[in-house]
């Protein structure tokens, strides 16, 4: 509804919204952030957090450009973004579940662990000598306006929405969210599900960090800065419970979706970046309290007719 | 005497950074010199000041993630107040950020008092609605130098037998916050409804007010680091004290204070937070690039939070972790007993395994009997 909203308000408001090529190169906005998001979505459910997606993003990227700078190939490329990843999410995922650390010091520990590496490695300098069939993955279509990366993000919300709807993981992913001695007692390896929601967290940030390297052409240690808040802003945004064991993968694409879009329009009407991202505060909290408000306002209706 | 002593985070930590000091004064002696002692506190001191905010409200089971954003926005209000009307004199503008500071507090604790929207969600949607705000102020550009009054940027520079203003305005906060976490009813409070909420329900408290007065004291001093912010680096924007948020929860985190709430002291925090200023200026001296610094205190928050998590350990947990008995429990079929052990001779087992309602004390003796023949 707010996604269909927005959209007529949208092409109202400015007459190139529905410009084909416009609307394809909005979704850059928001396709590598939700290839994340998706991930951190089961994170959440779980009833943990991963802050470090961000920092994983550019470990993973100055790793490539580092491989990229000895005549790496683009498959190698991948290999070391993807692998980069899982190594970091396997390392969030020891010192979590391994060592039953909170998650959320744990990754903001992580977050400036990953990324201090990186301006270790880089400094003040970036990297950016990419092999030129690199650029696909991030500047590529597939076929007309239809680009590499939004079928990879249609791609990976079949793959998560199956995985965590229609697998015997998910209802485990549920279990371990809304109780996880319960679960436990159940016979679900609590920390199992966890270390693997971290890795695969982990290989997501690497993902995107391709993603996003590729379509930059460049690589600083400030590369993808703040993005752990929006990704988790559009996860609770997408219905996920911050508290753990409830959501939907669709809320999920449809948040990012409205956040995508939102941030798009405004930007065809010049509104700046900032204002943007108050409204995606207001919308973040608004998303949660409305209920809340509602569900008292009609409590007292009630009770006054009762009288 | 001395384990007890030891069995301290405090006296831990403390011991750790006269170590770092002392390791550090060896090879160059001017570290110690008073002067760069008290220049390395007053350069801790607002992170400081925010950490023993960031502490109140960690204690009672929260975070406040807009503690930085806060400081943005009323270090901005207090810098454009200054602009606009230059004749006011400066305390009036030190009041005008805290009291801004408080009312952003209390935004967030009335959405999490009121509302009991998880204070991660709120405190994210308003640091970014807090940030967006200063743009809205600001138009974008920045207050210079030239713009504030020398009144204004003179206060936090002042200095006062030896210690600059900034400093003793941290040394006040610290003074204030450790009466306040142990003498007073709503301090005890903060530790109550952190430890146990549902216990501090039964002994009286009211649980969403202390979270409530916790976050408006987190904004309240967000508010004067805000102020002494502005006037100290003399400039306010949109992007001031980016991400500081995260350097304030890593001083609570370092410090001791448990991020589950209930545990941790004033003194804790402002040592985790000294332990962050000091490591950010010994790098320079010890010739380390600067860009060192962030992967050292990353490194530093996840050996804090290992070595708190080891001192206080959920009991529920060892329940769950009996890993030497090795079930393979299935989801569908009973738990399996184990049949066969390292220590048999190939093929030989330990017997029929048992069914879920089976014989424990056998089952134990046979694991024994496998276990040490």
């Amino acid at each position: 509804m707010v996604v269909i909203a927005i959209f007529i308000v949208n092409s109202f408001a400015s007459p190139y919204f529905l410009d084909a090529w416009n609307l394809s190169d909005a979704t850059f906005n928001f396709t590598e952030k939700a290839l994340i998001a998706f991930a951190m979505a089961l994170v959440i459910i779980s009833g943990e957090i991963d802050l470090s997606v961000a920092a994983i993003i550019a470990l993973a990227s100055t790793a490539m450009g580092y491989a990229a700078q000895f005549g790496a190939g683009t498959p190698e490329l991948v290999a070391v973004g993807l692998g980069v990843g899982l190594l970091c999410g396997a390392f969030n995922g020891f010192l979590i579940t391994g060592m039953g650390l909170p998650s959320i010091v744990v990754t903001i520990g992580t977050m400036s662990l990953f990324r201090g590496l990186s301006y270790v490695i880089l400094g003040d300098k970036a990297f950016n000598g990419y092999p030129s069939d690199f650029a696909y993955f991030g500047q590529g279509y597939v076929f007309w306006v239809i680009s590499f990366e939004f079928v990879l993000f249609a791609v990976m919300a079949v793959l998560f929405g199956i995985l965590l709807h229609l697998t015997s993981f998910g209802r485990m992913v549920y279990a371990v969210g809304n109780n996880a001695m319960a679960a436990r007692f159940s016979g679900i390896r609590v920390g199992r599900v966890k270390f693997l929601l971290f890795l695969m967290t982990g290989v997501m940030s690497g993902m995107a960090a391709i993603c996003l390297t590729s379509r930059l052409g460049s690589t600083r240690p400030s590369i993808a800065f703040g993005w752990e808040l929006e990704i988790v802003t559009m996860v609770v945004l997408g219905g996920i419970n911050i508290l753990g064991g409830a959501g939907t993968i669709i809320g999920v694409v449809l948040a990012a979706f409205i956040m995508g879009l939102v941030t798009f329009g405004f930007g065809l009407m010049n509104v700046p970046g900032i204002v943007m991202s108050i409204f995606i505060g207001l919308l973040l909290i608004g998303v949660i309290a409305l209920p809340v408000l509602y569900t008292r306002l009609r409590r007292r209706f009630r009770r006054e007719q009762v009288q | 005497m001395m384990a007890r002593i030891f069995k301290h985070r405090e006296v831990l930590l403390f011991v750790a950074i006269l170590l770092l000091v002392g390791a550090i004064a060896l090879r160059f002696p001017g570290f110690v010199a008073p002067r760069n002692l008290v220049s390395i506190y007053n350069d801790t001191a607002i992170l400081i000041i925010l950490a023993l905010g960031q502490a109140a409200v960690i204690l009672s089971r929260g975070i406040d993630l807009s503690i930085a954003a806060n400081l943005a926005l009323s270090g901005t209000i207090a810098a454009l107040l200054n602009v606009a009307f230059p004749d006011l004199p400066v305390i009036f503008l030190l009041m005008a950020a805290v009291v801004s500071g408080s009312v952003l507090g209390a935004i967030n604790g009335l959405l999490v008092w009121r509302l009991s929207i998880p204070p991660i969600v709120v405190t994210l949607g308003t640091m970014t609605i807090y940030r967006g705000t200063i743009f809205l102020l600001t138009g974008g550009a920045w207050v210079n130098a030239h713009e504030m009054t020398d009144a204004f940027k003179a206060v936090p520079r002042a200095v006062v037998f030896g210690v600059p203003v900034l400093a003793w305005f941290s040394l006040g906060v610290i003074a204030l916050m450790l009466v306040l976490f142990v003498k007073t009813r709503l301090g005890r409070a903060f530790y109550a409804v952190g430890g146990n909420p549902h216990a501090a329900v039964y002994t009286g408290i009211s649980v969403g007010r202390t979270h409530f007065f916790a976050y408006l004291i987190a904004g309240a001093l967000a508010g004067l680091a805000g102020y002494l912010w502005t006037a100290r680096y003399a400039v306010a924007y949109v992007d001031i004290a980016n991400g500081f948020e995260l350097d304030v929860v890593a001083a609570c985190v370092i410090g001791g204070i448990s991020i589950a709430g209930g545990a941790g002291t004033a003194i804790g925090a402002v040592l985790g937070a000294l332990f962050l200023g000091i490591i950010k200026n010994a790098l320079p001296v010890i010739d380390v690039s600067p860009f060192w610094q962030m992967a050292i205190s990353g490194t530093v928050i996840i050996i804090a939070v290992a070595v708190n998590a080891r001192s206080a350990r959920v009991k529920g947990r060892v329940i769950l972790k009996k890993r030497s008995m090795r079930y393979e429990c299935q989801r569908s079929a009973p738990c399996a007993r184990p049949t066969a052990w390292p220590g048999l001779p190939d093929g030989e087992k330990l017997g029929e395994p048992a069914d879920r309602g089976g014989d424990r004390d056998l089952h134990r003796q046979q694991l024994r009997l496998a276990l040490f023949p």
